[in-house]
């Protein structure tokens, strides 16, 4: 047996330049990236990077890997078609929030829906970065941006709320300033079976300058945050502050004055996403955000597996098809 | 079985129209498939037109609501469903009052007397029975016969409730169709027994139904004799017939086994081509994979992606869905890669006509993506060519390393006719080979070309060729992003040229007729059979009329400037408004005139053949001018 070449994360790096802005928070996700994946072990000609378009979806072109930047915000539905046939490769969806979320809800929705075995990486800058500052899905109310002089007046969505309510196998948020929690999330991605989602905060330092400061910042990160861990209480604040349920809500509370088993224990694992969409609700500044794996589900069939699995079944039950016998199923006649 | 035998007369004919007329609800359409399946196991040669309402259960009894299948059944080779209707088949006055118009003189009309009451009239909104009108008796023969009540009492003994017994009487029409042009029962009795295995009860209904269909024709006093239309004279050889949907997709399995290759099939239902999903999600043992995506947009680009990673990959829509696809379609074209789009076009603009017939959508596959994006487009001229397009389109694909589009109809898509059984060993295979690389290679270069300006297929898994690939614009050999001026146009040279130079390799255009002489009359998709039946007529006339009919519209075969300047007038012919005679008049600086309909209908050879008569006689005349 041989054993795989030890890489280094500057083996992931293609030789092309990288051109975001100075101060990008994408550049800290392309790093956390080229370190992660040597620790995977996994080939870089079996990684596939597939983007759709968006400043986050020239990714692939930094990677040194196979990869396809696409049109704005298919990239998902070419990573159906490329691991529905290649079940073997690890395949990564890179999109932003204007790719993954408005243009294309609808495959960002079903490829969670399916349980596609793959991992999307999605870039929240809040902002449509590549276009030059027009306002997002995830753009908060009264945001005032290029095409929004009076402010925003749309709800934003949160791709967290989405990806659970397609019932998703793997959903979990990162900070791009959070480097250490970012390369362990997307590893924790990679390895899930299943279609991952990993949300990541991103700052876009041209058009959306610390609109995520607050999580951002390491200063203000600890108060505004909640770092889940799995049978671990949701606390925070250097935990002084925890996070109960009562009913169905959920309310903050002094660490100190409530007995510790009041707390919310977080349970990733649990089938049901109702508490997993809970969390996922929790938003700045009512409420600390919470970051890490909200839910990981294993053991659920991934599309690509069935779809293999109906292949071979058909084929055990029937045999390999033979075309010429197929040509002369049915009715035939013969003229002489 | 013994077949059953006529003691009346029987008349030998050379051919029949028929058409099956009734409500959506009354099995128009089975009656239709096997009566033309059972006349092509009577060895004749068969053409097929099913016509059915887009609404599932459209207002039963209304004029809307009208289904119809219309078959021509004959003794030599024809490539047409017919024109006017020898028989009529109407199951209700609504059927009757939208059909009757197509019956020629002297035709029969069968008419199921029990549809006709107070209720069906006002459904239909006639002011009065229609089979009383005076003139009918005059112009057609009519024969009314009690279908229902008929049917009833023949499946009275197995004690079905009237809803379930009066469903059996699209089987009793079916079984005096058979009488009166002797056909035999046996192909029927034979799938009433498959199709309702598990109702042994509603078999047997059934079966009695057409029995008793029938007798009926042999006792009533209203026929005196039967037709007979002998076997036509086909090469020999095993036949079958075959629908235009199923040989396209036994056609793509084919060309993915000669070509060593899974099939990926990435599509969203939409009529008239869901059928080819229906069909290829049946063939998992023959390693294809259906995806049902959640539009087309997902549809195209599941595809590319499965074509980057090596399969032969395959999408299919109607024009709608081909506009959702646009988009996605150029990117595989700025990819090169290799993938086949398939177009069933049917009635538009918009929703259009979905389940009518058109050749609307011609420029759209040609130019209907933004940039400079040109495909391969190819169409099939019958249902039985849908098998060899496909086989086709693969094979240019991967040759030049481009999406091909294939340019069906619903004509085509739910016609049928016998064709002989194709072998897989009649196929050539379609070689394709992935580029290898290793580790420590020399730099790998996806943009590097052949002879046939063609890239190479390198795909995701092989150590060394790691790549990006991508819509922006790329430096032609290393496929990194460039915004060079001369790149872009070098690029958009090439990518037009690798198309453009397919017109080397295929076969030139052929024709019917002499090679010059006064008029050539131009045709490409579904149209085939109508247009080639027209201008033969003309010539058997004395006409100086030839045909030629495209396969190949991108690019078009090499010798077709030649053959339109060898015509004093040159007719083209097609189900729009002249977009195929806009793309010969650019190219060839040929005056062309156009023979359109936008009617959701197919042409029939009577409106072609006065066309052309006009045209030769228009060009008689400019002769006679030149010579005085
Ligand atoms: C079909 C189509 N519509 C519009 C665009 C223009 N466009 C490119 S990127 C983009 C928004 C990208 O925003 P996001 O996904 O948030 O990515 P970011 O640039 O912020 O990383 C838009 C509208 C396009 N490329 N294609
Ligand atoms: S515009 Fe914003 S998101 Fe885009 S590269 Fe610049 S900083 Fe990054
Ligand atoms: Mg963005």
């Amino acid at each position: 047996m041989s054993t795989l070449p030890v890489l280094k994360p500057a083996d992931f790096a293609s030789d092309q330049d990288v051109r975001w802005c100075p101060g990008c928070g994408d550049y800290s996700i392309l790093a956390q990236m080229k370190k992660v994946l040597p620790e995977l072990g996994f080939p870089r000609e079996k990684t596939v990077f597939i983007s759709g378009i968006g400043c986050s979806s020239r990714f692939p072109y930094y990677m040194n890997t196979y990869g396809m930047h696409s049109i704005h915000g298919r990239a998902p539905a070419f990573a159906t078609g490329l691991k529905t046939t290649r079940p073997e490769l690890m395949v990564w969806v890179i999109t932003g929030d204007g790719d993954a979320l408005s243009i294309g809800g609808n495959h960002f929705i079903h490829a969670l829906r399916r349980n596609l075995d793959i991992n999307i990486v999605l870039f929240n800058n809040r902002i449509y970065g590549l276009t030059k500052g027009q306002y997002s899905p995830t753009s908060v109310e009264g945001q005032v941006t290029k095409s929004t002089p009076m402010g925003s007046i749309d709800h934003p969505l949160s791709p967290l709320s989405v990806a659970l309510a397609a019932e998703a196998t793997f959903v979990a948020r990162s900070i791009d300033a959070h480097v250490k929690h970012l390369g362990e999330t997307l590893k924790r991605a990679a390895s899930h079976k299943g279609a991952s989602l990993v949300e990541v905060y991103q700052n876009c330092n041209v058009f959306n300058d610390g609109a995520m400061a607050y999580a951002q910042e390491r200063k203000q990160r600890a108060d505004n945050v909640v770092e889940l861990e799995h049978g671990k209480p949701l606390v925070f604040a250097n935990g002084t502050k925890g996070i109960r349920l009562v009913g169905t809500h959920l309310e903050i509370v002094n660490t100190s004055e409530v007995p510790a088993d009041d707390l919310l224990i977080h349970d990733e694992k649990d089938p049901n996403p109702s508490i997993h969409m809970m969390m996922a609700r929790m938003s700045y500044p009512a409420m600390p955000e919470p970051i890490g794996v909200l839910r990981a589900v294993e053991g659920i069939p991934t599309y690509d597996d069935q779809i293999n699995d109906q292949v071979a079944t058909a084929t055990e039950a029937k045999g390999a098809g033979d075309l010429d016998a197929l040509f002369s199923s049915g009715d035939t006649w013969t003229v002489e | 079985m013994a077949s059953l035998k006529t003691s009346k007369d029987v008349q030998s004919v050379s051919g029949i129209t028929v058409r099956l007329a009734g409500d959506s609800g009354d099995g128009m359409q089975l009656l239709g498939t096997q009566l033309t399946n059972t006349s092509a196991l009577a060895g004749n040669d068969v053409a097929t037109f099913p016509d059915f309402p887009a609404e599932i259960r459209a207002p039963r009894g209304t004029r809307a609501g009208v289904s119809g299948f219309q078959v021509q059944f004959a003794s030599e080779e024809i490539f047409t469903p017919g024109d006017t209707l020898d028989a009529l088949v109407v199951m209700n006055p609504a059927a009757m009052v939208t059909n009757l118009d197509d019956l020629r003189h002297g035709g029969i009309l069968i008419a199921n007397e029990d549809g006709f009451n107070e209720k069906e009239f006002k459904l239909a909104k006639v002011e009065s029975n229609p089979l009383d009108a005076n003139v009918l008796e005059e112009t057609y023969r009519i024969i009314k016969v009690p279908m229902t009540k008929l049917t009833r009492e023949a499946v009275s003994e197995f004690g079905l409730g009237t809803k379930v017994a009066d469903r059996c009487k699209n089987f009793f029409a079916m079984g005096l169709v058979y009488w009166l042009f002797g056909r035999s029962l046996d192909p029927t009795l034979r799938f009433i027994q498959a199709k309702f295995s598990k109702k042994p009860d509603i078999a047997a209904a059934n079966e009695a139904a057409l029995r008793a269909g029938w007798a009926f024709g042999e006792t009533t006093e209203a026929f005196g004799e039967s037709y007979q239309v002998e076997a036509a004279e086909l090469k020999p050889g095993t036949y079958r017939n075959i629908m235009g949907n199923q040989a396209l997709a036994w056609g793509l399995i084919a060309a993915s086994k000669v070509s060593n290759k899974d099939l990926f099939y990435g599509t969203y239902p939409i009529t008239p081509a869901s059928d080819i999903l229906h069909e290829l999600t049946k063939y998992k043992h023959f390693g294809v994979k259906t995806f049902q995506a959640e539009d087309e947009i997902a549809a195209v680009c599941s595809t590319i992606g499965a074509a980057f990673g090596g399969s032969m990959a395959v999408t299919a829509s109607s024009g709608p869905g081909i506009a959702l696809k646009a988009e996605g379609m150029g990117l595989g074209m700025i990819l090169e890669l290799p993938m086949i789009i398939i177009n069933v076009q049917r009635g538009g603009p918009s929703t259009g006509l979905p389940t009518k017939t058109e050749q609307s959508d011609l420029l759209q596959g040609m130019y209907g993506r933004n940039g400079e994006a040109p495909l391969p487009v190819l169409a099939p001229r019958s249902p039985a060519d849908c098998f060899d397009i496909a086989v086709e389109a693969w094979r240019l694909a991967v040759e030049c390393m481009v999406p091909v589009m294939i340019l069906s109809d619903g004509y085509i898509a739910n016609g049928s006719e016998p064709c002989k059984i194709p072998t897989m060993s009649g196929i050539n295979p379609i070689n394709i080979s992935h580029p290898e690389g290793t580790e420590d290679s020399a730099p790998f270069m996806p943009y590097g070309r052949n002879e046939h300006l063609a890239r190479p297929w390198a795909i995701p898994g092989t150590p060394g060729l790691m790549h990006r690939v991508g819509g922006l614009e790329k430096e032609d050999g290393s496929g990194n992003v460039s915004y060079d001026p001369a790149n872009h146009q070098h690029m958009t040279n090439m990518r037009a040229a690798k198309v453009a130079k397919i017109a080397d390799r295929i076969p030139k255009q052929d024709i019917s007729g002499p090679a010059t002489g006064d008029v050539l009359v131009v045709s490409w998709g579904g149209t085939y059979g109508a247009c080639h039946t027209a201008a033969s007529r003309c010539r058997a006339d004395g006409h100086s009329v030839s045909h030629a009919h495209l396969r190949y519209l991108n690019p078009m075969p090499s010798n077709i400037g030649e053959l339109l300047r060898s015509f004093k007038k040159v007719i083209v012919a097609e189900l729009n408004s002249g977009q195929l005679r806009l793309l010969l008049r650019a190219e060839y600086l040929v005056d062309c005139i156009g023979v359109n309909k936008v009617q959701g209908k197919p042409f029939t050879v009577t409106e072609l053949v006065s066309a052309i008569e006009q045209q030769s006689d228009a060009a008689k005349g400019d002769s006679r001018l030149k010579a005085s």
